[in-house]
């Protein structure tokens, strides 16, 4: 590059309208960059819409899997999703909440405590279908509670924990240190300041990080698999022992089939899984700036 | 008791109450805070038993060395080479793409975009990392690998590449994401004492902002490598169940993580040896990406102390 600052004959010159050009190059170069994967997000949103709208009828939402795709729907991909994701809410948010809590509120500065901050940031990075062993080594093997929705969403609560963790730490740090001093001050013991003062303002961030882990574990497909979720489901799901599948292990079903159609119901399947997602993160945005109280 | 000490003993009551209570709520949400540490104990703990099981079988000298695998045939064969062969081809690919793209969208991000525009771009890019990644495995599948085989008639119906190409996409905000965090805190001095020295704004960014991030933006790389490596549903989908020795990302071939999903979809029985393959493969994937992970929050916390 040390060439841009010297003439042919090797003296120095700045050569200012040269690096001026080479850097409006690289501006336009970083903006592709951006406009690139902007472009492959329509292309992929595109493709799916066009492939799959028209089977978007009333009976892909009522009726079971089948061989014929003209006969197939989500029925039990929807039963298992609903199930799934409201046990892995009820397991994940107390604990998710209380470790938050505890490791702002309460954790010294200890040995222990970085310990436990190490192993949250390393579960984040831990691929999912680890879990999905995890689960079943333990869930399904060793608490013998089978292929069932509980033990599929017990994999997915530890999963989704250090997202709600996370999340959940940053919105009780949001809170000014003012108003437990207050709460204190009035006498009040530390539980009742968190109870009544700290998490009433920290819970539109806490509900935020929620709605975010719920998606994360909506679209989760391989640690389901792994634990041997089934992928062809033609009965109603009664109770939390019972046999499950979720959409997306329903979509990975039908795009394995030869069949053209089926990758058409795929589409289809996707467009539904699709629209929960955005819908919940346009929640999640609305109560952000909603709900969420600025200091 | 006279009055006095009755008064004083409705008042001490209650707070002692609240003593014990304030400790038993301490205890259970530490006890919350402590399933963290009793995950990563159970994963390793599940992991290593099966895996154990597993080399009482297989010697690990032929784990290491074998160039085949085969255990769900007649002859059976345990060399993870080939699946690590193919895992380490995607993500390869996949990095080719999320690495430049990633690294590039984050230098326009931190130093180009006016603050409309990052508020508007970011959350935008950050939509390719919440789309399901079946949905990625069904785009590679129906979209990329058509879109390939018109280019390369001999690429095949499952294929290294396709699974790459979507990967990287599926990764890119993850990199533009870290990256641009840590460009950003590249303290505002470091690049007016450039300008001052009459460098231009590319020069700035080059020269001054990317060193002085680098340790940031290394720490971003490796993540995406840990993530490529575990990446499972675009892999099973479109990259085909073939393990084997190739570096031609036009052929079918077979992740570690693939190989887990196969397994997983048969109904294999709990003594078989392939129930306990999927296990060791998921050791050594574990093993892998939790090195990584921890050198990339290592170097996360280093840029972090300097510029802080």
């Amino acid at each position: 590059m040390n060439g841009l600052f010297a003439n042919e004959d090797g003296r120095f010159a700045p050569r200012l309208s040269l690096r001026l050009r080479f850097g409006r190059l690289f501006q336009l170069l970083s903006l592709a960059a951006v406009t690139l994967g902007l472009i492959v997000l329509s292309v992929l949103i595109l493709d799916i819409i066009l492939n799959g709208y028209k089977w978007l009828r009333p009976e892909f939402f009522t009726e079971f899997p089948s061989r014929f795709p003209e006969k197939s729907g989500l029925r039990s991909a929807l039963q298992g999703s609903l199930w799934m994701i409201s046990l892995t809410a009820l397991m994940a948010f107390p604990i998710g909440v209380g470790a938050a809590i505890y490791l702002e509120e309460y954790a010294p500065d200890n040995g222990l405590t970085r310990f436990i901050e190490i192993n949250i940031a390393n579960l984040a990075g831990v691929p999912s279908i680890i879990y999905g062993l995890l689960g079943l080594g333990l869930f399904v093997r060793g608490l013998e509670l089978g292929r069932s929705v509980l033990a599929g969403s017990m994999t997915m609560a530890l999963l989704v924990l250090p997202i709600l963790i996370v999340s959940g730490r940053e919105a009780i740090r949001a809170v000014p240190q003012s108003v437990r001093q207050a709460s204190l001050a009035l006498g009040a013991t530390q539980w009742q300041t968190i109870q009544n003062h700290v998490l009433p303002y920290a819970m539109p961030g806490i509900l935020t990080g929620t709605i975010l882990a719920i998606s994360r574990a909506i679209g989760e497909t391989a640690p389901l698999i792994t634990i041997g979720a089934l992928t062809y489901i033609r009965f109603d799901l009664k109770g939390p022992l019972d046999l499950f599948t979720v959409l997306p292990i329903q979509i990975f079903n039908w795009v394995s089939l030869p069949k053209a159609e089926f990758q058409q119901l795929a589409a289809a399947g996707i467009i539904v899984l699709l629209g929960v997602l955005f819908s919940l993160n346009a929640l999640a945005i609305v109560l952000r700036n909603k709900l969420q109280i600025r200091w | 008791m006279n009055e006095s000490q009755h008064v004083l003993s409705t008042l001490l009551r209650p707070r002692a109450d609240h003593d014990r209570r304030e400790k038993l709520i301490r205890a259970v949400l530490l006890l919350f805070s402590a399933v963290s540490i009793f995950t990563t104990l159970g994963i390793i703990a599940v992991l290593l038993r099966e895996t154990l099981l597993f080399f009482q079988e297989v010697s690990i000298v032929e784990f290491f060395t074998e160039t085949r695998w085969t255990p769900l045939f007649a002859s059976k064969k345990f060399g993870v080479l080939p699946l690590v062969n193919g895992t380490v081809l995607v993500a390869a690919g996949a990095m080719l793409i999320a690495l430049p793209l990633g690294l590039l969208a984050a230098i326009y991000l931190s130093e180009y975009a006016s603050d409309r525009a990052r508020k508007i771009l970011k959350p935008m890019l950050e939509v390719l990392a919440g789309v399901p990644t079946v949905v990625y495995g069904y785009f590679a599948l129906t979209f990329v690998t058509p879109l390939l085989q018109k280019i390369w008639p001999q690429t095949q119906a499952f294929n290294a590449l396709s699974a790459s190409i979507v990967m990287g996409f599926m990764i890119l905000p993850l990199v533009a994401s870290l990256s641009e965090d840590a460009m950003s805190a590249v303290p505002q001095s470091l690049r007016q004492a450039a300008y001052a020295l009459g460098a231009t704004r590319f020069e700035v960014t080059l020269r001054t902002v990317v060193p002085a991030a680098l340790s940031g933006i290394s720490a971003a790389f490796i993540l995406a490598v840990s993530r490529a490596i575990g990446e499972t549903m675009i892999v099973a989908i479109a990259a085909g169940q073939q393990p084997k020795l190739t570096l031609n990302p036009l052929q079918s071939i077979e992740t570690m993580t693939a190989y887990i999903v196969q397994v997983s979809l048969g109904d294999t029985p709990q003594q078989s040896i392939a129930y306990k393959t999927i296990f060791a493969v998921g050791m050594l994937l574990f093993m892998m990406t939790l090195m990584m992970n921890l050198i990339s929050n290592w170097l996360t916390r280093r840029y972090r102390e300097v510029y802080e």
